[in-house]
């Protein structure tokens, strides 16, 4: 009854779970992308890149190596699935400037992962022009069969849409584990971030109540080599 | 040139060293000044920095400040003319050219850890000057002083300036810093045993070294209690000489009278574990009530909430009984020591919140309940009850577990000894020399090789190299990262010369509000809501609002499941939530807690201490003056299973409920025994022993799994030579450290020191609310991408003595190497018994969380059939 007990078998060789919405059965990858099978597309939410030197304008140097390390883990998970399309959900770049900030190699890797693929980025709050030299096409939203793609969630049935960064504080033995996880109810997802510098929301905050309606919703939790799902309400 | 000696020499001459004016003041009070005091004065006189080792109630303090108050007075010999000019001359002196030297100016400084103190010292300085009408202007600084109050003392110092070391590096890192110090004659250090055990000291070292650059004539007075190595302290006090060691003078006050410490000899059954002493609270009701005051110190601010609630249930006599401890109101706190001082309290419940700060007179009693973690800390501790230096402090132990009644004993025979266990002198962590480039930069522009040169006379810094030099200079400048990205948001840059200075005002507004060395656990909010328990177990969207209970740390928070109950704030609550800064708990009626709290205290045993009791053990004719309970315990362990030999390790397996455990007994603190745990899963795993646990306590480290260990040994597939190799601290060391929880606080508190990342923010970086930011998240990416970052190997050094208690787990790995005697048994052995009755009451630990979170799924699933 819950996709913990359904993720077995071939799945687990995949280290991926089941995500059901509105009757398209994805699979839930435990770096935090979906990959929809049938059409061979994944979707990955929130990347923002450069967030490393967004900071560092503003004084604070954190290391920068964060565009390279999300964009390495894309791969991965690129070279996992091979889907002829992705799908980047929103907020790839951190802000405005961030696609300019883009290192030439790290400019390269990206393109590089483009090649033979069709790639949409949906405008989110932190890029919401971006411009066309980015390869691949710029969409504030995209509908494919009963699914809609847009970045900030509205609750609409058949959507998947990023934004919010969830994430649960599982109870286990003696202590709590907290990550970043998908939030879905079989009718609409949340997806976790991706970009290697995003922090996450708490699933028990109102903001998913209000999307969700009740706590009647599952979390399928990131681990680190698969994907666990969890009730809401069981968790933190 | 040790211990300075006072008597192989002429006794110093109180006539000759004393003016007139302070004999006379002395004799007023029916005083005659001691020996130390003297000294000191003589040291002073030939311009000698000296380390003053004295227990309390030495008069310690005035000692520190005579040299003072003689040369302010003016009257260091009696036929010199007074000086110093008067307040009318000196303000007449007064520019802001630097140029102009003034008489008078900044005399003394002196710093204190705590800035209650400070202000206390400052009060009672005020007798002796104002008694003897000394022309003496004496002030404070701290964090509470009134922003005109401090610009005004900048421009017109006071004579002596009383503050603490985060002040004195706030006062460092502006450029008018050689102004208001060039002047400067002394600097008194209190409490500097205390000091010197953290990055404080780290940071005070290095405004030393600022300072004697400033003012070469400054001359130093450390005032410390006893400690191991009193000549490694004193290298503290003066500017270290390249490639040498230069150490002050050390002053010992003898003639103290050795206190009198017991062991409370309980009519009750000693528990086998916990650490609430609560089988003996009576006793210690009827100690508190047959004395003046008693202090009574626990190690954990949890602790501390339960006894005070405990004694005030059974407190038929209405005792005025307090509550002190750390994480309690300032104000609060303030109000418990003030009705301490007038003699209005019979008993103080306390933490090492009060370990230090002022004399207190009246104490006639100190109960320290549980375990004494180290000689040094409890003579500290006795040595609050009694401060007339010339009577005995009498002081009673309260074990709280069988274990801790060992550790008592050998602590009362050490006292007796006079043993001494306090740690050796640090050397310099590199996140706070960062701090103090900064804060350089701040102030004048420096060149690179001067400020080197003049980091290398700090003691703590006195073998950094050049080229960890090089790369903090980098890091605070761009970060230093191999990528080099960041050249145009640098917070540092050369100009022509060379010289470094702050790219922009706001970087130096964020050093200002940032600067110190000690972060505060993240702390949420407590709020006490209506329990929603008793309905399906499921929880809906949670109300919001609720009483403020206070603040609680996030580390504990974090090992609670909801429907734990806990102690907060006096009573017994239930924890149901979390969500963002704000625990939200109801009130339950449990009478006791489930969660004890216990954290483990900061302190873990000492070495020493440790070596005691397992000589203890090993000398079954010593155990004739334990009690009853805890020889017979020891004589059953010895005919069931063995007592370790002071140099062995034993190691225990025995099957009991379906696991398998093995037991073993290192006796190095519980830190220590936790990376140990860690470390020994791993190895287990790959033995396939299917561990599935550990507990570690001080003594002992449980782990239990699957696997049949008695019979995996027996067969030859699990060597405990191997597997307590301390190769354990290479590779597996090293993958472990990657997820560790502890390895992460311990950089985050690295990168918050270092000012990578800011705690405090001006009001428009508040308005922004992306101002936070996980430092997991740094770690991981930077552990990556470059693993010699100078974050990171500064965070690796302070795991070695810190959390995870690494170099005191690798002297245990050699010292038992080929020196384990393995026992299997067929059930819990005697001395396993505390260890085993921990689990469920300490968090159980693996980090292994793919494991943990598909179990507690599995576990939900089964929940959802059944």
């Amino acid at each position: 009854m819950t996709a913990g007990a359904q993720a077995s078998g071939d799945l687990d060789e995949m280290r991926v779970s089941r995500v059901t919405v509105a009757d398209v059965p994805f699979l839930a990858d435990f770096s935090g992308a979906l990959f929809w099978e049938e059409q061979r597309l994944l979707i990955v939410s929130d990347l923002h890149l450069e967030k490393g030197s967004s900071f560092a304008a503003r004084g604070v140097l954190l290391p920068p190596y964060d565009t390279v390390a999300t964009l390495s883990r894309l791969a991965a998970v690129i070279a996992r699935h091979d889907p002829r399309q992705v799908i980047a959900l929103g907020d790839s770049f951190h802000d405005r400037d961030a696609h300019r900030r883009l290192s030439e190699p790290d400019r390269e890797a990206l393109a590089a992962l483009q090649v033979r693929r069709n790639w949409i980025w949906i405008s989110g709050n932190h890029d919401p022009a971006l411009p066309p030299d980015l390869g691949g096409v710029v969409a504030s939203e995209v509908a494919i069969g009963p699914i809609v793609f847009r970045h900030e969630p509205t609750g609409a049935s058949g959507e998947i849409a990023g934004h919010l960064h969830p994430k649960a504080r599982v109870p286990t033995r003696g202590r709590s584990i907290e990550r970043r996880c998908f939030a879905s109810d079989g009718e609409r997802a949340v997806m976790p971030a991706f970009g290697a510098y995003t922090g996450g929301l708490s699933i028990r905050d109102v903001a998913f109540a209000r999307i969700f309606g009740s706590p009647g919703f599952m979390a399928h939790v990131l681990g680190d080599n698969r994907v666990h799902a969890f009730a809401a309400s069981r968790c933190y | 040139m040790s211990t300075l000696d006072l008597f192989s020499v002429a006794p110093p001459d109180a006539a000759d060293l004393l003016p007139r004016r302070f004999r006379d003041w002395f004799a007023s009070r029916g005083w005659a000044p001691r020996e130390h005091q003297l000294a000191l004065l003589a040291k002073a006189r030939e311009e000698r920095s000296a380390l003053l080792i004295a227990p309390t109630g030495a008069g310690k303090t005035l000692a520190g400040f005579l040299p003072t108050l003689v040369e302010l007075a003016g009257a260091g010999k009696e036929d010199a003319p007074a000086t110093r000019a008067t307040g009318e001359q000196r303000k007449a002196l007064i520019s802001t050219g630097r140029s102009v030297r003034r008489s008078g100016g900044l005399h003394t400084l002196y710093i204190s850890p705590l800035k209650a103190l400070a202000v206390d010292i400052a009060r009672n300085l005020e007798t002796p000057v104002a008694e003897m009408g000394l022309p003496i202007k004496i002030e404070t600084r701290t964090g509470d002083t009134p922003v005109s109050r401090r610009q005004r003392q900048r421009r017109y110092p006071p004579d002596i300036l009383l503050t603490t070391p985060e002040q004195l590096a706030l006062l460092l890192a502006s450029d008018d810093a050689p102004y208001l110090f060039s002047s400067l004659k002394r600097i008194v250090l209190d409490e500097l045993h205390a000091l010197v055990t953290s990055k404080r000291g780290d940071l005070l070292s290095l405004g030393l070294a600022r300072l004697w650059a400033i003012a070469p004539q400054l001359r130093a007075i450390g005032l410390s209690a006893t400690v191991a190595e009193p000549e490694q302290l004193a290298r503290f006090l003066v500017p270290q000489p390249g490639g040498k060691s230069a150490s002050a003078d050390v002053v010992t006050a003898g003639g103290a009278a050795p206190p009198v410490v017991e062991m409370l000899d309980t009519r009750e059954r000693l528990p086998w574990s916990g650490h609430s002493a609560r089988h003996a609270l009576p006793e210690v009701y009827e100690l508190i009530k047959r004395n003046k005051t008693t202090l009574v110190f626990v190690n954990t601010r949890s602790q501390a909430e339960m006894l005070f609630q405990d004694l005030w249930r059974m407190n038929d006599d209405g005792l005025a009984i307090a509550l002190h401890h750390g994480s309690l109101d300032v104000a609060q706190r303030r109000k418990v020591e003030d009705a301490m001082a007038a003699g209005r309290l019979r008993g103080v419940v306390c933490t090492s919140s009060l370990d230090l700060g002022v004399d207190w007179g009246d104490v006639d009693l100190v109960i320290n309940i549980g375990a004494p973690k180290g000689s040094s800390r409890l003579m500290q501790r006795i040595g609050r009850a009694n401060h007339r230096f010339d009577e005995a402090s009498r002081a009673v132990l309260v074990p709280a577990n069988r274990f801790e009644v060992l550790e008592c004993a050998v602590a009362i025979d050490a006292i007796a000894e006079n043993a001494q266990d306090t740690p050796p002198l640090r050397s310099g962590a590199l996140d706070v020399l960062a701090q103090h480039v900064l804060g350089c930069a701040c102030g004048k522009p420096f060149l690179s090789d001067e400020l080197y040169a003049e980091i290398l006379t700090a003691a703590p810094y006195a073998s950094l190299s050049r080229t960890d030099f090089d790369d903090v200079v980098e890091f605070v400048a761009t970060g230093g990262y191999a990528l080099k990205t960041y050249e145009r948001f640098a917070r540092i840059k050369q100009d022509k010369q060379g010289r470094w200075r702050v790219a922009n005002p706001k970087v130096r507004q964020s050093y200002r509000l940032n600067v110190g060395t000690i972060v505060e656990e993240t702390m949420l909010k407590v709020r006490l809501v209506r329990s929603r328990a008793g309905g399906t177990g499921s929880t809906g969207a949670i109300a919001r609002g609720g009483r403020m209970l206070g603040e609680i740390e996030e580390v504990f928070i974090e090992g609670l499941v909801v429907g734990d109950t806990f102690v907060f704030g006096g009573e017994v609550v239930r924890y149901e939530a979390l969500v963002e800064d704000q625990v939200y708990v109801s009130r339950a009626n449990d009478k006791d807690a489930k969660v004890p709290s216990y954290m483990g205290g900061k302190f873990p045993l000492s070495t020493y201490l440790a070596e005691r009791v397992r000589k203890l053990l090993d000398n079954s004719r010593a155990w004739n003056a334990l009690p009853d309970q805890v020889h017979d315990w020891l004589s059953l362990q010895r005919r069931f299973s063995r007592v370790p030999a002071v140099r062995e390790l034993l190691v225990e397996t025995f099957p009991r409920g379906g696991s398998h455990y093995l037991v073993c007994y290192p006796f190095e603190g519980r830190l220590a025994h936790q990376t140990l745990g860690m470390l020994l899963t791993r190895r287990l795993e790959r033995a396939r022993a299917r561990p599935l646990g550990f507990v570690a306590n001080e003594y002992a480290l449980a782990v239990w799994g699957v696997g049949d260990l008695s019979f995996l040994i027996r067969q030859g597939r699990l060597d405990l030579n191997a597997l307590f190799d301390p190769d354990m601290l290479g590779d597996d060391l090293e993958a472990w450290l990657a997820e560790s929880a502890l390895m992460k606080r311990t950089f985050r508190n690295c990168a918050i020191i270092s000012g990578l990342i800011a705690r405090r923010f001006t009001d428009e970086e508040k308005s922004r609310r992306q101002v936070l930011f996980s430092t997991d998240l740094i770690y991981d990416v930077l552990r990556k991408h470059q693993a010699d970052h100078v974050l990171l190997r500064t965070a690796r050094a302070d795991a070695a003595t810190g959390l995870l208690d690494l170099r005191r787990l690798g002297d245990m790995l050699s010292r038992i190497h080929g020196r384990i005697t393995h026992k299997p048994l067929d059930r819990v052995s005697p001395l396993a018994v505390p260890a085993l009755l921990e689990i469920g009451r300490e968090s159980v630990y693996g980090e292994a969380s793919d494991e943990l979170l598909a179990e507690a799924a599995e576990e939900l699933v089964r929940e959802a059939m059944t």
